[in-house]
């Protein structure tokens, strides 16, 4: 692999994931686009370097490019695409609930981290002492 | 004895299944399983006993009375179950299903009027009983921990079952928490024990003791185990906790047999490890506190149940005095106590049991002796707390007879004196609180305003009291005539220590000094019995300094709410609910820790430009990535995504791959037209609602995931010119027309060499396009039923 295709795939990479960050969904999808482009340059580039299309009879099979990264990069530009299909439709789906196709704060997660309720085993072990304290079978001053 | 295990699980699964229907007849099936495993026991004995002749002699041959079994698991792994069953285990098998079996006897009179849900602890009691047994025949420590763990979470459901008192629900944590801190510091010991042993055969320890710097580490992580199940001081407080579990119940799990699991771990190792790091003096310092604090305690206890669950924690700080030493003479005495305390604690909590049943009380204020019928329940309380307190000739007095004796006798490590007097002294307060119950039981200390009359109370029926008189019957009888345990405790020591050379059991051992100072003990627990206001003045006096000293209660709820505060807080920052913060943190993750190794393989770059037409392509990819990513509009940003695509397809063409560039530009047409579908409902800007700290860290991190993925792909490639070995794909290509009959090699990769990976590669666009109709068609439906809603709902407003 030569340094451009490095950095290249390097370039793809930081662009998605910083498109990956935000909070549209579109922008998402998009970052995921250009993950999996730099994701198939890594995965063509590991088959070291170009040659001539890999098909028997056309040409020395010494000048071939290797055909399974090849293979491989094929199975993942498809699964890309289905997964952006996937997240297009989430897209529209938050578009026909709110009209827009933000990724909002999980509102269960911001109740858990916002409550104040008292969880139900340590309301049990203060109630225990409760009534520990004012039990009298306790440990405490006998009168014999 | 895997098949008795086995057995109980059937039992004990069979009627928690059952549910309520069995009623109170639960305890009758789950007697079953106790009765078998006795009766198996019993054609045991002769070969596990062995000739008691022989053991006179110096016989080394102890072992050879062992039966093994071993269960293979998984052969692949070497992984067996080892259970191993000897006269020690013997021991605590009689204590186990002989308390069992009469525990589900008493139980059926005890749950008379059963309450849904009841049912219940007969099963689970079952369960219990297959750890207990678990434990005391597991051969191998990773073995006995887990049947170790299953008694704890059995003995919590237990305690807990009455699940709507919020009493029992705390108890239950109180004690699963507790033992369950205790066991995964045994468990790290264990596995200390096991590596630096070689082995993790309990029976091949003994040959093999371990060695090494950790050993005395792992052994304090064993005791803090054993320690926090016997319920030694500072750990004890779950147990007077666990007593708000109905009675049959405290008298199974909390006397007689789970809180003795300490005790049997403790028994095993001495002989191994005594002398090994602290191991005796801890036992020692922490015996001795929770024998003397039990006893003081028991001694203000109002309620009988609890006074026996304080006697309970005494006793078993004294028997960890007795077994933990290393001194077979001692240890002796240990296993006779074992047997000792289990059938008197064992009657005296099923006569408190008896007396709560029919009256409605166990407060000894509230007790004003009883009627007529109720002599065979006196007659029993007496008996059994003489036996307690040490009385001759009862089995207690034996045991504590033989104790002393032996510390007398064979005492000559570091602290044995003070211990010896540590022991007398609890006696004398044993002697105290045993004398509290009695008196309490016969209403010396009830008080004439309270409302209960127990004089009136219904006497209990015959098959109520019957399990206690047996175990009274027991206490008496082997107290008169203790040969009849003397081989079996003499086999139970040569179980332990090979070495040992076991001294028979006896009743009168002659006028020596243990005999004295026992007489010096009941005499000073009369006076205590007698001068017992001004006793209890004096201890109120004492008590009332240590009130400000927060009590292990009070430790145990600060550690409770400690706990819930930092959960509470590390909810609060790790879940936030944002998926950017997620996403974050993972990203960040990925990228920092294996990028780390692979900076050391860095070496040189390699070659800057392979191709000059990759230049341009490169330009347009960068380019128009750029502008994917900075663009607001987003019909452009998508347009950008599509050039970036057209030019990978361009990319793919000089690499040598057509068939690549040609599925690319298919692709990048179709996602194109499906971003357009979408795209035309939503606002056509995007406006980023990031606050300003976070642009900063979303850069950041970006930038790392490029670096290390340029670090990455950098030190791959050099990773890769240094493999020495033809690449897989010459092979492929060789293959390709003979094996697959077809020219294009990518192709017959795909459908071929590699087929499966396409089918998965189906699989998971038909999961994607299944999602993608579901969420793009469900909404539809939703719309229509919200319609049709409308619709229906129009009349009546």
């Amino acid at each position: 692999m030569s340094v451009l295709l490095a950095f290249t795939a390097a370039t793809l990479f930081s662009l998605g994931t910083w498109l990956l960050l935000q909070r549209r969904l579109t922008r998402i999808v998009i970052g995921i686009g250009l993950i999996g482009h730099g994701t198939n340059i890594l995965l063509i580039t590991s088959g070291g370097g170009g040659g001539i299309p890999p098909v028997i009879g056309k040409g020395d099979k010494g000048d071939f490019a290797d055909p399974l990264p090849q293979a491989l990069a094929l199975t993942a530009i498809v699964i890309t695409f289905g997964v952006t299909a996937f997240l297009l439709a989430m897209a529209y789906r938050s578009w026909q609930l709110t009209h827009d196709d933000v990724v909002a704060d999980d509102r269960e997660d911001r109740l858990i981290a916002a409550s104040r309720r008292t969880d139900s085993d340590v309301a049990d072990v203060e109630a225990a002492e409760r009534a520990h304290i004012t039990d009298s079978s306790g440990d405490e001053e006998d009168q014999l | 004895m895997f098949l008795l295990l086995l057995i109980h699980l059937l039992i004990g699964i069979a009627i928690l299944l059952s549910g309520d229907r069995l009623g109170r007849r639960a305890f009758v099936v789950a007697a079953l399983a106790p009765l078998a495993t006795l009766m198996w026991a019993a054609t045991q004995w002769s070969t596990v006993v062995g000739n008691p002749s022989e053991f006179d002699e110096l016989s080394h041959a102890s072992s050879a009375g062992a039966q093994f079994e071993s269960v293979r698991w998984i052969s692949d792994l070497d992984l067996d179950l080892y259970l191993r069953f000897d006269a020690f285990a013997l021991i605590m098998t009689l204590l186990v299903s002989g308390i069992g079996l009469l525990v589900c006897i008493y139980s059926v009179g005890y749950f008379s009027h059963i309450k849904p849900g009841q049912s219940r602890l007969a099963g689970l009691m079952t369960l219990f009983a297959a750890a207990m047994l678990g434990i005391v025949w597991a051969d191998h420590l990773i073995a006995l921990f887990i049947a170790w763990e299953l008694t704890s979470i059995t003995s919590y459901l237990l305690i807990g079952n009455d699940d709507r008192n919020p009493r029992a629900r705390a108890a239950a944590l109180q004690a699963i928490f507790i033992t369950g801190a205790g066991g995964l510091a045994l468990l790290l010991g264990l596995v200390i024990i096991g590596q630096s042993a070689g082995t993790y055969r309990l029976s091949e320890l003994i040959n093999s003791p371990p060695s090494g710097s950790a050993v005395a580490a792992a052994l304090v992580c064993i005791l803090l185990g054993a320690f926090t199940k016997s319920a030694q001081a500072p750990f004890s407080s779950w147990l007077p906790g666990a007593m708000v579990a109905p009675t049959p119940i405290s008298a199974y799990l909390h006397s007689a047999t789970m809180v003795k699991a300490g005790v049997y771990l403790v028994a095993r190792l001495s002989p191994i490890v005594a002398n090994t790091g602290h191991w005796r003096l801890f036992v020692l310092v922490v015996g001795s506190a929770t024998m003397l604090i039990g006893g003081l305690r028991a001694m203000r206890q109002r309620d009988l149940k609890l006074l026996l669950a304080y006697g309970t924690v005494s006793q078993l700080g004294f028997m960890m005095l007795l077994v933990g030493t290393g001194e077979y003479k001692i240890a002796q005495a240990g296993i006779v106590l074992l047997l000792a305390h289990g059938a008197f604690k064992a009657t005296l909590f099923m006569l408190v049991g008896i007396i709560d049943h029919q009256v409605g009380t166990r407060h000894i204020r509230e007790l004003h002796g009883f009627g007529n019928g109720w002599m065979p329940v006196k007659a029993m309380a007496v008996i059994g707390a003489a036996s307690m307190a040490g009385m001759p000739p009862l089995l207690g007095f034996v045991a504590k007879e033989k104790a002393i004796d032996a510390y007398l006798e064979y005492g000559d490590f570091a602290g044995s004196s003070a211990t010896l007097v540590v022991i007398i002294a609890g006696s004398v307060l044993t002697f105290a609180y045993s004398a509290r119950f009695v008196l309490g039981v016969f209403g010396a200390y009830g008080t004439p305003d309270h409302e209960v009359h127990s004089r009136s109370a219904p006497a209990p029926s015959a098959i109520f009291v019957a399990p206690a008189a047996v175990l009274t019957v027991l206490t008496v009888m082997v107290g008169l005539f203790p040969v009849a345990i003397s081989d079996l405790t003499k086999a139970a020591l040569l179980s332990l220590d090979p070495d040992a050379s076991p001294s028979t059991v006896k009743l009168w051992a002659g006028f020596n000094a243990a005999f004295v100072i026992s007489l010096g003990i009941i005499a000073t627990g009369t006076l205590l019995v007698i001068f017992r206001r001004p006793v209890s003045r004096f201890q109120t006096a004492c008590a009332q300094p240590l009130r400000a000293l927060p009590s292990s209660g009070d430790v145990y709820g600060g550690t409770i709410r400690a706990i819930d505060w930092i959960a509470r807080r590390v909810t609060r920052t790790v879940q936030s609910g944002s998926l950017p913060a997620y996403l974050l943190v993972i990203l960040t993750t990925v990228v920092v820790l294996p990028v780390i190794p692979m900076l050391a393989n860095f070496g040189d770059l390699p070659k800057w430009i392979e191709n000059p037409i990759h230049v341009p392509i490169v330009a347009i990819i960068i380019g128009s990535a750029i502008g994917a990513a900075l663009i607001r509009r987003r019909i452009a940003a998508v347009v950008m995504l599509g050039a970036v695509g057209f030019a990978m397809a361009a990319l793919y063409e000089t690499q040598g791959a057509p068939d690549l560039a040609l599925t690319q530009f298919a692709i990048e047409t179709l996602g194109t037209v499906l971003f357009v579908l979408v795209l035309r409902f939503l606002p056509t800007r995007f406006i980023d609602l990031a606050p300003a700290v976070v642009r900063p860290l979303r850069l950041a991190v970006s930038f790392l995931v490029g670096a290390s993925i340029f670090v990455f792909a950098i030190a791959s490639t050099n990773a890769r010119d240094d493999v020495a070995e033809e690449s897989i794909s010459v092979e492929m290509i060789a293959r390709s027309k003979p094996d697959g009959d077809g020219k294009n090699v990518v192709n017959v990769i795909l459908v071929d060499f590699r087929g499966v990976d396409t089918m998965g590669e189906i699989t998971v666009l038909v999961v994607a396009a299944v999602g993608a109709v579901a969420l793009a068609r469900g909404s539809r439906r939703n719309d229509e039923e919200l319609a049709d809603l409308e619709r229906t709902e129009e009349p009546v407003s």
